[in-house]
């Protein structure tokens, strides 16, 4: 009997199985790390790298790539440490108001046909204005409920873990069982096509967009839950860290090929790779080779799994 | 008689004993030093005298680990992640030059909740559970207009060489350099520019405002600035006021050589990269069980007229002045702040 598998297990057996190897070295490394605190300690930064991960994938499901979301996810966290606690209904509503422009920012692209990359580069350094004019001086604190979500202590397994396993779950049935998700997705694959069968591209493209804020200002809200407090550059590195996640989690940059469990996977790799080398204790100059280094690894490993793939079709 | 002999030999065991055991308390306990950034030659001091005093309070077996982590790139998140992982490795204190003075804040206290010590120093943290050696950026600014009237005691026009825009450090410095010609009220800032701590961009700077600016007595810095103003001035023919110094080889070096040349007389004041000595020495303290208040200040390193030349020795070149602290000094700085 020859073993077969469907292109989403594949897509999603390899960042799956990297996770595992990484998470074993960890704990051989570190044996402190094999505990209810330890696990909390290492993946709970990971919370809004996902969370920004997944709001990533939705852009790139669509076929489109956001450069702002660092200083998005920034501005939100300034937004979530000032308004938002002290007035909580402006904040929810500043917080609505820029998820409505993520999705004018859909629109936009879409009817003017403009590159998604030069918009959301220009964007990136809209909402890094704000988020200076916000707060010129780090401070701020996050509303109470916020704080006690991300440190909460949930019975069997730490609040990174079960935050992790729900955000997979939510963007799953999101991107993978609902029929918004298909059209999303479809726009990315074959957005003629879509067309042609009668469906809005336009309203495709602001739902992603709309949902990916949904889910980047989830990710302001928890970081400021992690760190109590923001700054105008908190986030600058979620660019980069959104973009390796989704792509090591099994995505593309060719739209609609998405894996929303990959991504949060993909993110909680991310954030386990600098643990892995903090804890070698590789000198810092050579750190952001080995972090390159292992996602390089990564990569051609699914690319050698893909060939492997396309050879049983084939036969 | 045997009675005496016991006391005092009693007195000297406990004498001999006092320092080891001072020693032994800590003797198990590792220390780790979270730095964001290491682009810049002060950072990379810091680094080196980190490494100098640590090994060898290792070797004496004051501490039994004193490790280094720089982050790779200078973000919050990333030294967050950092902190964690050294709650994870099972370090004593923490050491910390921060990112941010507020976004490590979560991390900090996830590490004060595991029962360690946290020491913040240049970069400061504002979470309430950690030490602070923070430098009173005022004071370095109003010393040099005091140092100013003592030598020009009819006082006169001053340019003020400014740092980074935007940056805290520049207005502390400048809002000290204000309240001093409010004490000296003999002094006027004639003109201020922006020198951003690097000798070609104040040259620059400077070179533009002199045309429009009267006779200066005296040139006040933030440090890294004060050798681009000297040539600048130099080039415009103007006579050369006193230009307070910061400590950097450069401007060390161009003073000595006007000292030996016309006599030319004035100061320089910095911060030392060596002050994460201090705080590796504070820390040792606190892990010793030492009441230490919270907040601490650094003193900071001035350059005289007499003790040019030995520091010029010891600077390297492209450097900047460095003094290593011992741990008597962290101990004459938690008195001092009590």
């Amino acid at each position: 009997m020859r073993l077969t598998y469907s292109a989403e297990a594949v897509r999603l057996a390899v960042p799956a199985l990297s996770l595992t190897v990484l998470l074993a070295a960890v704990f051989w490394l570190q044996p402190r790390a094999m505990s209810y605190v330890g696990l909390n300690l290492l993946f709970n930064l990971a919370v809004p790298i996902a969370l920004a991960t997944i709001a990533q994938m939705l852009i790139m499901a669509v076929n489109d790539l956001d450069l702002s979301m660092g200083t998005f996810v920034s501005f939100v966290a300034c937004v979530a440490a000032t308004f938002l606690r002290d007035t909580p209904l402006l904040g929810t509503l500043i917080l609505a108001g820029v998820v409505g422009v993520y999705a004018a920012i859909g629109i936009v692209i879409h009817l003017r046909n403009l590159p998604s990359i030069v918009v959301s580069l220009g964007m990136s350094f809209v909402w890094a204005g704000l988020a200076v004019l916000l707060l010129p001086a780090p401070g701020g604190q996050p509303p109470d409920w916020v704080r006690a979500l991300m440190t909460a202590k949930p019975p069997f397994a730490p609040m990174a873990i079960i935050a992790s396993i729900v955000i997979a779950l939510v963007a799953h049935l999101l991107v993978m069982r609902s029929s918004l998700g298909v059209l999303i997705r479809g726009v990315g694959g074959n957005e003629r096509s879509v067309e042609r069968a009668g469906w809005s591209v336009l309203a495709a493209r602001a739902a992603a967009y709309g949902l990916a804020g949904v889910f980047a200002v989830l990710a302001g809200i928890a970081l400021v839950g992690l760190t109590t407090s923001a700054d105008a550059n908190i986030a600058l590195r979620y660019t980069l860290l959104s973009i390796a996640g989704v792509i090591l989690g099994g995505g593309e940059f060719i739209g609609g090929r998405v894996s929303p469990i990959g991504a949060v996977i993909g993110a909680l790799t991310l954030t386990l790779a600098g643990s892995f080398l903090s804890f070698l204790r590789i000198s810092p100059d050579w750190q952001i080779g080995a972090q390159g280094a292992i996602l390089i690894i990564v990569l051609a490993l699914r690319l050698l799994l893909a060939r492997i793939e396309k050879r049983e079709k084939a036969r | 008689m045997t009675i005496r002999k016991m006391l005092l030999a009693s007195v000297a065991v406990a004498c001999a004993a006092m320092p080891v055991s001072a020693l032994a308390d800590t003797s198990g306990k590792k220390i780790a030093l979270s730095n964001n950034y290491a682009g810049n030659s002060w950072r990379q001091a810091m680094l080196t005298s980190w490494e100098k005093v640590t090994g060898e309070a290792v070797k004496a077996g004051v501490v039994a680990a004193a490790d280094a982590f720089t982050t790779a790139e200078n973000q919050a998140t990333e030294q967050a992640a950092q902190i964690q992982n050294m709650i994870l490795q099972g370090y004593d204190a923490i050491v910390l030059n921060a990112a941010s003075p507020t976004a490590l804040n979560g991390a900090v206290k996830e590490a004060c909740d595991a029962g360690i010590t946290v020491v913040s120093f240049d970069g400061i943290v504002t979470e309430p559970c950690a030490w602070r050696i923070a430098v009173d950026f005022k004071e370095m600014g109003r010393s040099q207009v005091e140092y100013l009237s003592k030598k020009l005691p009819q006082g006169g026009n001053l340019l003020e060489i400014r740092g980074l825009a935007g940056v805290f450090v520049d207005d502390e410095i400048s809002a000290g350099i204000h309240e001093g010609v409010k004490q000296f009220p003999q002094f006027k800032i004639a003109g201020s520019v922006h020198g951003d701590w690097a000798q070609d961009v104040a040259q620059k700077a400077v070179a533009g405002i002199l045309p429009s600016l009267p006779e200066i007595a005296g040139v006040v810095t933030q440090g890294g600035d004060g050798y681009g103003a000297a040539q600048a001035i130099a080039a415009a023919k103007r006579p050369m006021p006193i230009i307070v110094m910061g400590n950097r080889e450069d401007e060390l070096k161009w003073w000595q050589q006007q000292k030996e040349a016309n006599g030319y007389e004035t100061m320089s004041v910095s911060i030392a990269p060596g002050v994460s000595t201090l705080a590796f020495w504070v820390a040792q303290q606190i892990l010793d069980g030492k009441e230490v208040k919270k907040d601490l200040v650094v003193p900071f390193l001035r350059i005289d007229q007499d003790n040019l030349e030995q520091n010029l020795a010891n600077t390297q070149a492209g450097g900047v002045a460095n003094v290593e602290y011992a741990q008597e000094d962290a101990i004459k700085v938690i008195e001092a702040a009590k």
